[in-house]
């Protein structure tokens, strides 16, 4: 089911005239009992002490987390960059809902098993050979942690509610979005950082 | 200082909290890196101390904004508030899972709850400030195409 608006008043900064919006949700219900396992499981896990769960929710929390930040920041950002403003809307409001579950989820999930591992494991005691990049690594994640948290998720949060609007404003959805692009070095900066302390902290 | 979508001044609420949020990661990580030794509580209590009140003081500038989109405010800020609860306890679990000591454990549970604060205020002012003002005539709804 799609909307189509209207042309907009003379003045107004509105969507283009004749531009197609999809229906959606801001949050997909759909995808809240899928967080719901997920969470729950992770629970057990860390509860049961079940290492090879803990170590799964860790290693493939990390790696789709750090393989969507890469792939958002530097392949599909530009990429939609270049689209049209009807493709871009589009992309938009069918990816967006969806980043706004998977993302938390998956922070949550990798730190938390991140977290018992390290516990575990003693690499998290100031007496472990270590322990330096276990702590570089919480710098790491506490950087991308107020990048997220301060600036990508509020922006596409806001996002979704000006697209909802019968007239979404296009400079206010322009002005939130260079928010992502601004980011995207940043995490990226760190995502890249993260994998050379991981594969560093596996190895010796 | 931004401006609403109907031209109002707003105060830094997006940016205090960010701050408030950067002092609790900074104390959790002093608290972190000291295991299994005695944690430099002085100066994580100083860092969760400052950052509550960057929250308190914040909480208050955004009270006084007049006029603003509170509706839209307290939709995102009640399913926030509810996800973050979410993950805030979550982690609370994690660590009486792994028998946190006493003193770590009440300094940890009061960064995460200003954490739980400070995160969905930030969405949620981000939403309202574009978002028309409580009583202001909505948006118009477009007429179908012929």
């Amino acid at each position: 089911m799609t909307q189509q608006l209207a042309g907009p008043p003379a003045g107004a900064t509105g969507a283009p005239p004749g531009l197609i919006r999809p229906e959606f949700d801001i949050v997909p219900r759909g995808g809240l009992p899928i967080v719901g396992v997920a969470l729950v499981g992770l629970a057990v896990a860390v509860g049961t002490n079940a290492n090879w769960a803990v170590d799964f929710f860790h290693v493939v929390g990390g790696g789709f987390w750090t393989a969507l930040d890469l792939f958002l920041g530097f392949v599909l950002g530009p990429i939609l960059g270049r689209l049209s403003i009807p493709a871009r809307v589009e992309l938009t409001t069918r990816l967006m809902p969806k980043m706004l579950l998977i993302m938390p989820t998956l922070v949550t999930c990798t730190l938390v098993a991140g977290w018992q591992l390290a516990k575990e494991s003693g690499n998290i005691l100031s007496t472990s050979p270590n322990h330096g990049w276990v702590v570089a690594s919480m710098i790491v994640v506490a950087v991308m942690a107020v990048v997220a948290l301060g600036v990508l998720e509020p922006a596409n949060l806001a996002v979704l509610f000006e697209l909802k609007k019968p007239q979404p404003d296009g400079q206010v959805i322009a002005s939130l979005m260079k928010r992502f692009i601004y980011s995207a070095g940043i995490t990226g900066a760190m995502q890249v950082a993260t994998l050379i302390i991981m594969t560093r902290l596996a190895t010796r | 200082m931004s401006t609403t979508s109907s031209g109002v001044r707003l105060p830094p609420v997006a940016e205090l909290a960010v701050a408030s949020i950067v002092m609790m990661l900074a104390g959790g990580i002093l608290l972190a890196s000291r295991i299994p030794g005695r944690p430099d509580y002085p100066l994580s209590i100083a860092l969760v101390a400052v950052g509550g009140a960057i929250t308190v003081v914040d909480l208050v500038l955004l009270l006084r904004i007049r006029p603003f989109a509170w509706a839209t405010f307290r939709l995102v800020l009640r399913w926030a508030l509810l996800a973050y609860g979410v993950i805030s306890a979550l982690l609370v679990y994690v660590f009486a899972i792994n028998h946190t000591p006493g003193s770590t454990m009440a300094v940890l549970v009061v960064t995460l709850v200003v954490f739980a604060v400070d995160v969905p205020t930030i969405l949620a002012f981000t939403v309202a400030r574009f978002a028309p003002p409580d009583g202001a005539p909505a948006t118009p709804l477009a007429e179908p195409a012929p």
